[in-house]
């Protein structure tokens, strides 16, 4: 019995959702009163994760597990629990995780609960709290099997610091060969990737057109936030569809979301909801993104986007 | 080709979320139910597979009798013929094993679903089908190709994109960015007159594994008020930003 944790990590480097994720698990372990135990794969150094509490890593190295494959990671981490016998795996979602977990679910025989965004509420019956109806409400949901698998919600659990002097242990895995293969990759350049961001600054069809996003930029560039839209926005062009968030668009759950010319519609709100501070910044004092936000100013972006601008850069110098 | 969609029927995005029976059941009274959103991006996509490559197109949902309008919504839309599984979708397992059986049982080449539905938001389904089947998967899909025996397709990732191909048959999950959105379909009337006479297949279920079930339901606590901070003072908010809310 053991509890495993994933810690996804991207060119050998950790996401910082493996710390969140590491943090999830070790609390788990000892509420179960079992150990927990950091599984990464191709990762270059193992220690930053002891500093979350985690004082045994396995590292796979590997490879043919260089580019992702649902059916190569599900396999691998299968193998690993086996040997370490979890029966309790822990993820943090992100495209990797939310694209194997379901695989690793049927190869294991494992129940899968995603979304979740809180520690069990009940061992026995195994019971997790996780965001249903795009986060408008909440399920306590049962999971059956022996085997569990739990992809975290980001950002719901938050990162712990608990330093542990910790030890690493090299494994290789023969993992399944991958059923398909990957062509080319193409990462969006220079600018902070939106679902790792901190910080977010996103603007709707109040910006009137896209030149008028200079402003968003440079306030994001100060902030060293991330940007977004609205989904008229990016139907329209004005901005890629990358940076469409929403029930259609990406999910994120910032620390700081600026809606700035963003009326809050309810599909809107639903892939923002979960940030921990939400400011608006609309002209009409009845937009429904007032109901969303903790702080508001009512007016035009026009002239309150430069202020603040101006004293951030205050704050900042 | 043969191509299988999966159609979810889920509340309307605007619909208030309540429950009834103690809060462990959802409460449809006074719900619109639609086609999943990101199913529509999917079914868009299979739409110009039939119409260009003249695949053949069958549309799956597993429900109870109450979801063949959605289902006929897609016959509208242009599919060939629909199944339902007669079963209630309590469980993403069961959904996928139901359709996975559908899928082998029909040798479809491709198999298409939304990566998430805006109901449960379990984005399982599909990977558990591929898993079930044994078969390439691809989530988060926002382009396809197909070639004879081949699939090219891009998926999104955290902070930018990848392009893999795989061999059909193959399961993948798409959402907006599969077509443009002035792409989606709407129902005309000629398709809506042409759906009442297309295949409606019903099929029991077979077996009933399962792996969770869902036991209660809660809404977050309601948030507090907003701050309004006056625009002659923009520089408040930062300080609000920075000393009350700690986030600059
Ligand atoms: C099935 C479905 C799925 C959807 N999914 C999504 C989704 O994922 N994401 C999403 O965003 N939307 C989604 N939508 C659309 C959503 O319903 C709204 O239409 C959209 O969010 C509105 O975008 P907006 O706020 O930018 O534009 P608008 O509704 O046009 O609002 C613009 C706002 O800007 C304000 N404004 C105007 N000028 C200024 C100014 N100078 N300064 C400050 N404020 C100003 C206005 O008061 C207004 O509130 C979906 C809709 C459907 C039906």
């Amino acid at each position: 019995m053991s509890v495993l944790i994933y810690a996804e990590s991207w060119n050998g480097k950790f996401k910082k959702t493996s710390f969140e994720a590491v943090s999830y698990g070790v609390e788990l372990a000892a509420k179960m009163e079992t150990e927990a135990i950091a599984v990464t794969i191709n990762s270059e150094t193992t220690e930053e994760l002891y500093k979350y509490g985690v004082a045994k890593v396995i590292l796979v190295k590997n490879e043919d597990l260089n580019n992702f494959a649902a059916n190569s990671f599900s396999d691998t981490i299968k193998q690993v629990a086996d040997k370490v016998s979890a029966h309790t795996v822990v993820m943090l979602a992100s495209s990797n995780v939310n694209s194997f977990a379901p695989v690793l679910a049927v190869k294991w025989d494992a129940s899968l609960a995603t979304g979740v965004i809180a520690e069990p509420t009940s061992l026995d019956p195994f019971t997790v709290n996780r965001k249903v109806f795009s986060n408008k409400a909440h399920a306590d949901v049962v999971l059956s099997k022996e085997n569990k698998i739990l992809v975290v919600a980001q950002n719901s659990f938050g990162i712990k610091e608990n330093e542990v002097a910790g030890s690493t242990e090299e494994q290789s895995v023969s993992a399944a060969a991958p059923n398909l293969v990957s062509e080319s990759v193409e990462m969006a350049s220079g600018k902070v990737n939106l679902m790792d961001a901190e910080i977010v600054v996103s603007a709707g069809r109040g910006m009137k057109a896209a030149e008028n996003w200079g402003m968003i930029e440079e306030m994001a560039d100060i902030l060293g936030a991330g940007t977004a839209c609205s989904k008229p926005v990016s139907d329209i062009g004005w901005r890629t569809h990358e940076e469409h968030v929403g029930q259609t668009g990406k999910n994120i759950a910032p620390n700081l979301y600026f809606a700035i010319g963003i009326s809050g519609a309810i599909q809107h709100v639903a892939g923002i909801n979960s940030s921990k501070v939400i400011v608006a910044i609309n002209t009409d004092d009845e937009a429904p993104i007032f109901k969303a936000a903790d702080y508001g100013i009512v007016g035009d972006a026009f002239k309150v986007v430069p202020e603040l601008i101006e004293k951030i850069k205050e704050l900042k110098g | 080709m043969k191509v299988l969609v999966c159609i979810g029927h889920v509340p309307d995005t605007t619909s208030k979320i309540n429950f009834t029976n103690s809060d462990t059941e959802f409460d449809s009274n006074g719900i619109q139910y639609v086609i999943n959103p990101h199913d529509e991006f999917t079914l868009a996509r299979a739409m110009t597979l039939k119409e260009k490559q003249g695949a053949q197109l069958t549309v799956i949902n597993v429900g109870p009798a109450s979801t063949e309008p959605t289902l006929r919504k897609s016959l509208a839309i242009g599919a060939d013929d629909a199944i339902r599984v007669n079963a209630e979708p309590k469980d993403s397992l069961f959904v996928a094993t139901q359709i996975a059986k559908v899928a082998e049982e029909g040798g479809y080449d491709l198999i298409m679903a939304g990566k998430e539905s805006i109901d449960y938001n379990g984005g399982m389904v599909p990977g558990l089908m591929a898993a079930i089947m044994n078969k390439p998967f691809v989530n988060a899909v926002i382009g396809l190709d197909v070639d004879g025996n081949k699939a090219t397709v891009v998926r999104e990732i955290d902070g930018g994109k990848e392009t893999v191909s795989a061999e059909l048959p193959m399961v993948i999950a798409g959402q907006k960015g599969l077509v443009k959105e002035e792409d989606l379909r709407i129902p005309n009337m000629r398709g809506i007159m042409m759906a009442r006479k297309k295949p409606l297949k019903v099929v029991e279920p077979d077996g009933d594994i399962k792996m969770t079930e869902f036991v209660k339901f809660d809404k977050p606590a309601a948030k507090a008020a907003c701050k309004i901070v006056s625009s002659d003072n923009v520089g408040e908010l930062v300080d609000l930003l920075h000393n009350e809310a700690k986030a600059i």
